[in-house]
């Protein structure tokens, strides 16, 4: 088989906040057999404005995004959600007919949640990573519920040798981020992510794992306020065994 | 409170007081998990559980698209059998007919199984106006009614409330009993719950019940309760009042049947609730029982103009309230903070067709589209579609603030010039940076108050990705 062609799309948030995603994600990729490139065109995937409901604006986004991400065999996001953007909503911002409805209906066919790429596309059933951790994984709701990632990420965390997964509670309920939903409704933003960080701090693990750095950056900054004990990542860099550098809201 | 005048124009004010309720917490903590639990159980036990859903919601959609057939259908049965179907296209219609009715029963009280159409309609003040007295018959909506309430959930009325709570309201308003009585455990509770209830069973003269489903082909109505309250509150008084807002129309019975599987398990867990009831008009020669005269009051109120719309989907919504009981956002400040008669994710989709987008406007937006609500919903309505499309229309309209549209005309014009947007998060990145003063975070962030209010800010981590990567390269 010739190596795929994938294009990166490392999404607004890692490029800004947390570049380490970014290079994990790559060394993913190139070790399950993909060729990887990264577009530098690429920003964001217009999902604020989506979400805001401010269509015309999403579709112009989209509509560079679909020309950037053109001719590549599969597009990787590091984050569910901007990933459900694409695979979605970006069919339903056209009318069918337009041109830019069958390219997004293609696009969204070629797109896909990393961890979920690895297992489900490139058939990857281990990673060769180690880390001494007791860990807990929160499940982002666009990657769980809207494209389906609950099992690939356990079973590659599994693989890890030295970690430990403790399930917590309510894992599968959101974190309060929600986008702009955590700035326009604070108080109850506030609410869901103490929830979460008291549910992941009873499991006694030292690690929150997740897979969208949206979420992660709001239970980071509530746990680090609250004074928990324990630290934030994203999944990839725990599989990718980068560990090293700080983690999430430490510097 | 009541609904007379929504409080939705100020649900963040709405949600601060139920944040700082220490009852209302109290009381959902109580309940949360249970019913997603139950819920869970239910759905496991069924292996068609899914399959019954597409079901009920291709019929309901099919229901919708000839909603005029079956409804003309459904009144000539009613007829037929005795009874009399009454046109309401607004509250206050449904409020006038409802009045008159009792009027001419000469009603001084009207007992009333559980109806969310009539705390739409206001029918309980409307009748306290007038000199008629409302007695609730259901036991959540009992409590409420004695504490001068409105329900906080579509099918636990009084779920916000605390057994201590309902204790200390027993105690003050049935002065007939001892006042030292032992109100204990539950089941004391109960006991004298159903002892108060039954002597007023007798004294009403109209019962009003609402209806979980109205059958085309038979002209039936259809309650489901736990409690028995709905069957007493329709066949001892004189005169039965049904009232339905009209997409409740099933055709047939299999219908109603396939509906009935997915309600109770969606809405409690349980595979059939304690007691399903058909009423089909007024007793007939041979029936030893049952009212005099069957009247069955069909609300519109702004329905009819949501079919075809992006928000036909909601007509098929069965009042299960799985959705509120799976919604963070709800579990987190219970029904009334949402200022309306329909709570949780449903009330944010209805809510704004029913009342207008200018007033119910907080509701759709007051969601991380988590998508649980869409996830256990029987009827399939894709609940965060919706709330995106009111998103969409106040876009349109204008009515979003303005900070939010012109603050995303600006980002949409960066990021599709990508050498700009880099030189603009480059920009951020800097400041940013300079603000965690090398703690990787940030305490205050200026127009993010609501974030560093409760939480830190977590610093960007050394340079961009992108600029790395071509640096690499």
């Amino acid at each position: 088989m010739a190596r795929p062609r994938v294009a990166l799309f490392v999404t607004c948030l890692v490029d800004l906040f947390r570049p380490a995603v970014g290079f994990a994600s790559v060394k993913l990729l190139q070790d399950a057999g993909c060729t990887v490139e990264v577009p530098m065109a690429q920003t964001c995937c217009g999902q604020p404005g989506w979400n805001s409901g401010d269509r015309e604006t999403a579709r112009s986004v989209a509509a560079q995004v679909i020309e950037t991400f053109g001719g590549y065999d599969h597009v990787v996001l590091p984050s569910g959600s901007c990933a459900a953007t694409i695979v979605k909503d970006y069919p339903q911002m056209f009318p069918e007919g337009d041109p830019l409805h069958e390219a997004a209906v293609a696009l969204a066919g070629r797109t896909h949640e990393i961890v979920s790429f690895l297992v489900d596309v490139m058939g990857v059933k281990r990673v060769s990573a180690k880390l001494q951790a007791q860990a807990t994984y929160h499940d982002s709701c666009s990657g769980l519920r809207s494209l389906g990632i609950r099992d690939q990420p356990r079973a590659l965390l599994a693989s890890v040798e030295g970690l430990t997964l403790t399930e917590m509670e309510e894992s599968e309920v959101c974190c309060g981020f929600g986008g702009t939903f955590c700035v326009k409704y604070p108080e109850i933003s506030t609410v869901m992510a103490a929830d979460k960080t008291r549910n992941a701090a009873a499991t006694g693990a030292g690690l929150l794992l997740a897979g969208d750095l949206g979420c992660l950056m709001n239970i980071a900054g509530m746990a680090s306020r609250e004074g928990r004990s324990f630290r934030c990542r994203h999944v990839v860099e725990v599989l990718a065994g980068q560990t090293d550098g700080p983690a999430i809201g430490e510097g | 409170m009541s609904f007379a005048a929504p409080t939705t124009p100020s649900f963040p004010q709405n949600v601060h007081e139920a944040l700082q309720d220490e009852n209302l917490q109290a009381a959902l903590r109580g309940s949360r998990g249970g019913f997603v639990l139950r819920r869970a159980r239910a759905r496991a036990a069924l292996p068609e559980f899914d399959a019954l859903r597409d079901a009920a919601a291709a019929m309901k959609d099919h229901v919708l698209a000839s909603l005029d057939i079956y409804l003309e259908r459904y009144e000539a049965q009613v007829t037929a059998a005795g009874g009399q179907v009454h046109w309401a296209e607004t509250a206050e219609d449904a409020r006038r007919i409802v009045l008159e009715i009792c009027r001419r029963a000469e009603a001084k009280t009207v007992n009333k199984g559980k109806t969310m159409i009539a705390e739409e309609c206001g029918i309980n003040e409307h009748l306290e106006a007038h000199g008629i007295r409302p007695v609730e018959t259901d036991l959540g909506e009992y409590i409420i009614q004695l504490r001068g309430e409105a329900p906080s959930h579509i099918i636990a009325p009084a779920i916000h409330v605390t057994v201590p709570q309902v204790r200390e309201e027993f105690r003050r308003a049935h002065t007939a009993l001892a006042p030292d009585r032992d109100l204990e455990g539950l089941d004391t509770l109960l006991r004298e719950a159903r002892a108060v209830l039954r002597e007023k069973y007798f004294q009403a003269e109209v019962g009003i019940t609402g209806a979980n489903m109205l059958i085309a082909e038979t002209g039936q109505s259809v309650i489901v309760t736990n409690e028995g309250n709905g069957d007493l509150s329709q066949s001892l008084p004189r005169v039965h009042i049904v009232m339905a807002s009209l997409e409740k129309i099933v055709p047939g019975l299999e219908d109603a049947a396939t509906l009935l599987r997915v309600l109770a398990r969606s809405a409690t867990g349980q595979e059939m609730a304690v007691y399903t009831t058909f009423s089909a008009g007024p007793r007939r020669a041979e029936d030893p029982d049952g009212p005099e005269e069957y009247h069955v009051v069909l609300l519109d109120n702004g329905r009819a103009k949501m079919a075809g719309t992006p928000f036909q989907p909601m007509l098929r919504c069965i009042r299960c309230g799985a959705c509120m009981n799976h919604c963070p956002v709800y579990q987190a400040v219970g029904g009334h903070a949402y200022g309306w008669v329909y709570p949780g994710p449903m009330g944010a989709v209805l809510t704004p067709s029913l009342i207008g987008v200018e007033q119910g406007g907080h509701l759709p937006n007051a969601s991380t589209f988590c998508g649980r609500c869409e996830e256990v919903c029987p009827m399939r309505i894709p609940l965060p579609g919706m709330m995106r499309a009111w998103r969409e229309r106040e876009m349109e309209r204008g009515l979003a603030p303005a900070t939010a549209r012109y603050g995303l005309r600006i980002w949409g014009f960066l990021a599709r010039r990508p050498w700009l947007y880099r030189r603009a998060t480059g920009a951020a990145r800097w400041v940013m940076r300079r603000m965690a003063r090398g703690r990787g975070r940030i305490a205050r962030l200026p127009l993010a108050g609501g974030w560093t209010g409760t939480r830190d800010f977590p610093a960007p981590q050394g340079r961009g990705f992108l600029a790395q990567w071509q640096e690499r390269k």
